[in-house]
């Protein structure tokens, strides 16, 4: 065991934590004023729904070694699962560091969903859907792409901290559900505005600096390889901020906040799987070509298909993902990490449809069952809002509790 | 009895009530609200949408005078809002049927004082 190793997998673990608040602040400016509880409350439910169900059977079916599909329910309630490193996870820490550091990453996948939702979903359906999706979509993907056995990771798919796992599954996932449940009323005469822009950056800046962890933390060590993540991680941010500022200003004649402050997300997004395999120059070229694939989906093709993705989980998310994890097909390279393999540009086209073929398996399956499991709690209890409800808002209707205070 | 309602640009307030002050008319409420005239608006962009609302900030002046009081305090509200350019506002005057002082409980002309 490793004390520095141990010690960084920790710091990440808390690091990744804080990225789900910080998505809360992200998104709970993005809402109407009226909104902005619900959005807290669903990030901050999920936290703690999440934390409790990783440990009784989450971890247990993505990473105990079941078949190619399935991780078996062997470490229920964390059994087997002790202080000693696992080795086929990570030899120099305990396993339960292993554990936890992955319980974050379920905590925020999640999360990540319900920026399409946003404005109309009542909470006890979110609850019941967040649950059966985080059983039946994130514990299969995951397991497939980075448990032992996990049919993905034999094929060589290349995922290092969760392109796949987690955006490009949560994002077509929210996809799927922005379709099911319909576009929020009156969007053409009312074009909701974020209530607090503030909010947004420091959701970006929690969001980043989080990320440190989710990204230089996957690999495991205090070494080289983190180096090389952290670095990339923050370049490719940096580059894709500055790509959704340019671009906005030459499409809409000046940079927003909300575009540059998106950018720098969508970059973290597409970095991700890419973090552990590539180098700088290619996380720069990822940074700034993610802006705008992100954009066109965000304003032409949601505009043109007009499917109300409330707070672009899709179009950041899954788009960034898929972006992200071609460009490790084409990008990667052994020489930054020798467990890896080589991309496209270093003589390997055979990664690149290995990826394709991961991103394929992804959206297909996690947009079919997350459809599936919506009817199901749709059937049973309902999942939209009535339309009082929706006008009135979701922090007096869902939680009869106001944000901000009129008078006092 | 005179009420005066006054809607001006945000940055002239404090010129208004140094007037109004100037005038001897030192009762006085202030709101914010958004509103427009002839004005032209702002066109905001939110990632792909564009908002095109128009509605900017102002500050709303209530001020209660009795009838003597009533041209000078437009006197002091013109000069001290007054810019030349579209946006400068409005002076609205309504009659007013009564005023009461509520911790004495007069009323009329010696409640507006």
């Amino acid at each position: 065991m490793n004390s520095g190793d141990t010690a960084w997998v920790l710091i990440s673990s808390a690091l990744v934590m804080l990225m789900t608040p910080g998505l809360a602040f992200f998104y709970g400016g993005m809402v109407r004023k009226k909104n902005v509880l619900s959005i807290l409350m669903q990030c901050f439910i999920v936290l703690c729904l999440l934390s409790v169900q990783w440990v009784l059977y989450g971890y247990s079916i993505s990473f105990a070694p079941g078949d190619g599909f399935w991780g078996g329910f062997k470490w229920a309630g964390l059994a087997g699962v002790g202080l000693e490193p696992y080795a086929d996870y990570s030899a120099t820490i305990p396993h339960q560091a292993f554990m936890i550091f992955q319980a974050m990453f379920a905590i925020i996948t999640p999360a990540l969903i319900l920026g399409a939702f946003a404005e109309r979903m009542k909470f006890s359906a979110f609850l019941a859907f967040i649950l059966l999706w985080v059983t039946f979509v994130y514990g299969p993907v995951c397991h497939w792409v980075w448990g032992m056995g996990g049919w993905l990771r034999k094929l060589g798919a290349l995922d290092f901290a969760g392109g796949t796992v987690v955006h490009i599954n949560a994002g077509i996932a929210a996809l799927a559900t922005a379709i099911a449940i319909g576009r929020r009323k009156n969007l053409d005469k009312n074009v909701p505005t974020p209530h607090n822009m503030p909010f947004v950056v420091l959701g970006t800046a929690l969001l980043w600096f989080g990320w440190f962890g989710f990204n230089a933390g996957s690999a495991l060590a205090a070494n080289g390889l983190a180096v090389n993540a952290f670095v990339v991680t923050n370049t490719a941010a940096a580059a894709a901020g500055l790509s959704w500022a340019f671009i906005e200003w030459i499409k809409n004649g000046k940079p927003t906040v909300l575009g540059a402050a998106s950018g720098a997300v969508a970059g973290l997004v597409a970095i991700t799987p890419a973090a552990g395999f590539v180098s700088v120059i290619p996380a720069i070229f990822i940074g700034l070509l993610v802006s705008l694939f992100c954009f066109i989906f965000v304003s032409r093709v949601k505009t043109k298909f007009a499917y109300d993705d409330s707070l672009d989980a899709f179009g950041v998310h899954c788009v960034g993902g898929v972006w992200g994890a071609l460009a490790t097909g084409l990008f990667a390279s052994k020489a930054v990490n020798p467990a890896g393999a080589d991309g496209l540009f270093f003589g390997n086209p055979q990664q690149f449809l290995v990826q394709i073929a991961a991103v394929a398996v992804t959206l297909v399956y996690s947009f079919a069952v997350s459809m599936v499991i919506y009817k199901i709690v749709d059937s049973v209890m309902g999942v939209r809002v009535g339309e009082k409800e929706e006008a009135m808002g979701l922090d007096l209707t869902q939680h009869h509790e106001r944000a901000y205070t009129i008078l006092e | 009895m005179k009420l005066v309602i006054a809607i001006i640009q945000p940055d002239k307030l404090e010129e208004v009530k140094d007037e109004l002050y100037r005038s001897e008319i030192n009762l006085i409420t202030v709101s914010e609200v958004l509103g427009h005239g002839r004005q032209k608006g702002v066109t905001e962009f939110y990632r792909g949408a564009k908002e095109t609302g128009n509605l900017l900030r102002k500050i709303r002046l209530e001020i209660a005078v009795n009838d003597t009081f009533l041209e000078p305090a437009i006197k002091a509200i013109v000069t001290g809002a007054k810019t030349g350019e579209t946006g400068d506002g409005k002076i609205f005057v309504l009659d007013m049927k009564e005023c009461v002082r509520i911790r004495t409980e007069e009323r009329g002309s010696t409640a507006i004082g």
